[in-house]
Formats: C-alpha cells, sequence, structure tokens
C-alpha cells in the first residue's frame, strides 16, 4: 500500500507527495503528520505537492485541513508547489486556504518557514524569495 | 405524390441534362457578372458534378427529403461548395444563388414536358420548388457555419494574442489587460497567469487594468479568483491602474477587493512590488 513519507530535517517536517492521492491515503496523511508533529515538536511543516494534478473536492478540503491541523499544533505549515490547475479548483471549490502560507517551490517554502521559525526578524510572507 | 410524377424530374434531369447545364450556366454567370471570383470552366465543372448527383439522388424516390440517405453526396458536395464561396469571400446571395438559379431552367424543362398535363404540372413544379429550395436554404445553412467557424477561430487567436504576461523583473511579472473582459477572457488570462508563475517562478504579479473600459460583477469575481488562485500557489497579486470610473462600479456593486493589494498605476504598483522584494534600494542606488 502506498504510503506517503514524512521526513525529518532539523525542527522541520518534510512532506513530499509524489503519489496519487486518494481519499484514504489523505486520512492516513493527515494521522501520521499530526502524530509526527506532537511527537518530534517540530516547528515548521513543508508540504510539497508540486505533483499532485487531480484534487476533488474531499482532497483539496484534507490538504486544507491537515495545513489547519498543523497550525493548530504550533507548526508553521508551507504548502509548496501547487499546480495552476490544482490551484483553479481549490478556488472554485471555494477552498482559499486562509491562513495557509504558500510558496512556489521547496526552496522559497524552506527560505519562507526559516524566516517564520527561526529568527526573531518579522518578515512579510512574500520576502521569502530572495534571489539574489 | 404518386410514382409517376416522381418520376418526372429525375427523367428531366437525365435527358435534357446538356440544355439544362447550359441554361443554368448562363443564369449563374448573369447572376455574377460583377468581380467574378470563380472561373466558367470551374463553375461548369461544379455544375455538371451537381446535376449529375442531383439526378442520382432525385431517381432513388422521395426528392423532396434532402436529408434522406440518398441525398448524402448531394449534400456533400454542396457542403463543400458553400464552405469554398464563404472562405472566398462570396457573399451569402452569391452563395446560394448557385441552386436557386436551376429553377427557372428547370421549371422551363418541366413545363415543356407536362405541357397537356396542367395537374402534374402543378405537382411537380411544387416538388421541384421544395427541393430546391431546401438545397438553397442547405447551401447558406453550410455558409453561415463556415463563417461562424472563422470568427470563432480569429476569436480565439485574439484571445490568445490579448493577454500576454511580461517579466518586469527578476521574480515580477505584469499582464497589462487591454479591451472587455468577459469570462472566457478572464479565465484566459488566469490560466496564463498562473502558468507563467510555474514556469518562472515569478513571486509577484502585476495585472494592470488600465486599458479595461469597464467591469462587472463577474470580472471582478474571475480577477479575484485569479488573485486567491495565484495565493494558493504562492505568489501575490497586486492590481494596478483601476479608472476612477471602475472603482465606483466596484464599490457600488458591492464586490469586495478586500485582502487584494491595488495601486493606481502600474508605476506605483511595480515600486511596490520592488519594495516586497526587498530590492529596492538596490534599483535605487545607481542613481543616487
Amino acid at each position: 500500500m502506498d504510503r506517503i513519507p514524512i521526513l525529518k530535517l532539523r525542527d522541520l517536517l518534510l512532506v513530499t507527495i509524489q503519489v496519487d492521492m486518494h481519499d484514504r491515503l489523505a486520512m492516513q496523511l493527515q494521522d501520521e503528520l499530526t502524530a509526527r508533529i506532537s511527537e518530534t515538536g517540530a516547528r515548521g511543516v513543508l508540504i510539497d505537492i508540486s505533483s499532485l494534478d487531480i484534487v476533488d473536492s474531499f482532497i483539496g478540503r484534507m490538504i486544507a485541513n491537515t495545513a489547519a491541523m498543523a497550525r493548530v499544533l504550533d507548526a508553521e505549515t508551507v504548502l509548496v508547489g501547487m499546480q495552476p490547475a490544482v490551484a483553479i479548483t481549490l478556488v472554485e471549490l471555494g477552498l482559499t486556504l486562509p491562513g495557509v502560507r504558500t510558496a512556489l517551490n521547496v526552496e522559497k517554502g524552506m527560505a519562507l518557514l526559516e524566516s517564520a521559525t527561526g529568527q526573531a526578524e518579522d518578515l512579510p510572507d512574500t520576502d521569502a524569495g530572495h534571489t539574489e | 405524390m404518386s410514382a409517376a410524377t416522381d418520376a418526372v424530374i429525375p427523367r428531366i434531369l437525365k435527358t435534357y441534362e446538356a440544355e439544362l447545364l447550359d441554361e443554368w450556366l448562363r443564369e449563374q454567370l448573369s447572376a455574377f457578372r460583377a468581380g467574378s471570383r470563380i472561373s466558367e470552366s470551374d463553375l461548369r465543372t461544379q455544375s455538371k458534378e451537381f446535376l449529375n448527383l442531383l439526378q442520382q439522388a432525385t431517381e432513388a424516390g422521395n426528392i423532396t427529403d434532402i436529408q434522406g440517405p440518398s441525398y448524402g453526396r448531394v449534400r456533400d458536395m454542396l457542403g463543400d461548395v458553400s464552405r469554398a464561396r464563404g472562405l472566398q469571400g462570396f457573399s451569402p446571395s452569391e452563395t446560394a444563388i448557385f441552386v436557386f438559379s436551376l429553377k427557372r431552367p428547370l421549371f422551363t424543362r418541366i413545363r415543356k414536358e407536362l405541357a397537356t398535363d396542367a395537374d402534374s404540372l402543378a405537382t411537380v413544379t411544387w416538388s421541384a420548388t421544395e427541393l430546391l429550395d431546401k438545397l438553397g436554404l442547405y447551401t447558406t445553412e453550410v455558409y453561415q457555419k463556415s463563417r461562424e467557424d472563422v470568427i470563432t477561430r480569429q476569436q480565439e487567436e485574439l484571445l490568445e494574442l490579448s493577454t500576454p504576461v511580461v517579466k518586469l523583473w527578476d521574480g515580477i511579472l505584469a499582464l497589462p489587460m487591454i479591451g472587455t473582459l468577459d469570462s472566457a477572457r478572464t479565465q484566459v488570462v488566469m490560466e496564463s497567469l498562473l502558468q507563467r508563475i510555474v514556469e518562472t517562478g515569478a513571486d509577484i504579479a502585476i495585472i494592470d487594468i488600465t486599458g479595461v473600459p469597464t467591469v462587472d460583477t463577474l470580472t471582478a469575481q474571475h480577477l479575484l479568483k485569479t488573485v486567491t488562485a495565484a495565493r494558493l500557489m504562492g505568489a501575490e497579486c497586486i492590481i494596478s491602474g483601476i479608472r476612477p470610473q471602475i472603482a465606483q462600479t466596484i464599490v457600488h456593486l458591492g464586490v469586495d477587493l478586500g485582502t487584494v493589494t491595488t495601486k493606481g498605476t502600474l508605476a506605483d504598483a511595480f515600486r511596490r512590488a520592488l519594495e516586497m522584494r526587498g530590492q529596492r534600494e538596490r534599483l535605487l542606488k545607481p542613481r543616487a
């Protein structure tokens, strides 16, 4: 059975969804991720959905919920690499994911997480992507 | 209608083929004398083929049912002629005349043939009229359809042309929109913008609507959706170039632009975008 790996990197957790999400897998991910966050006391969670091409209303809600749960457990959550089609679908479904940070790719997502969890510097969201 | 009168038309078409063709051609040529766009020999070939096919089709019986299987080839041929004429820029009547000009020669022949039998003359004339009218309408329909296809294709091309996404700076995209925004266009805009965000990895997109004359609720809704979708992907949007009238409309319509950053001009939006990227100082330094 498919399983979505949750990697720990210093005080961050990395989740890369690389298989087609189906309902059970999404539920399982939610369980495991919340368990891992409380276990490790992670400060940040990065969820990479760049290979997710199709979402339905359930998966959309699961993504939104997972991100919201991680935030409740005091881990900053960044959703990275959403595909245009997925973004359009979520908006059409009315799932605008308020309060969830987003970034274009893993690199920018990591920068965003580091600035949000690490230093006391209070950087606005969009300053995450220094490319200089 | 009896089988006897039904057989008159195919018989006439067969017996007087050459005469009909000549008379018909004369009719057609006199109809399009002005700036004829089609050569006489082409016209002759087309007409001959059509008469042949029509003869075969009428022979199969049920002569006024042009949707029937026996008329398949006639329909195809007429369709080709109408489409070709539509693309060559013929007017609808110039296209329909192809069929309608056959009336006079055909009716003359029918009258000669049935001169002594007024009853069947009326019947046959009626069915010939019905047949030619239907065929004529069919050409017009196909003509119309081919023109509509051209229009649709051009609209699509226009859609693609009118939504360029330009890169202003490292990580800053701009989308200058010109012309009326309808739902279809905003949809294309949304898709091409999001696609470009993925391709370029830009953090900030500026949607400039200086060239947009009016905004309605649906358009505003689409703009908001675009902004939200871009945000979901991790890019921030700034809307610039909102004209006073549009600002009034947006407020009157009760559209909530809430969390969207709006700026008066593209320049302001660009400045804001650079600030957001923390690159403003770097930009201004060389000037000082």
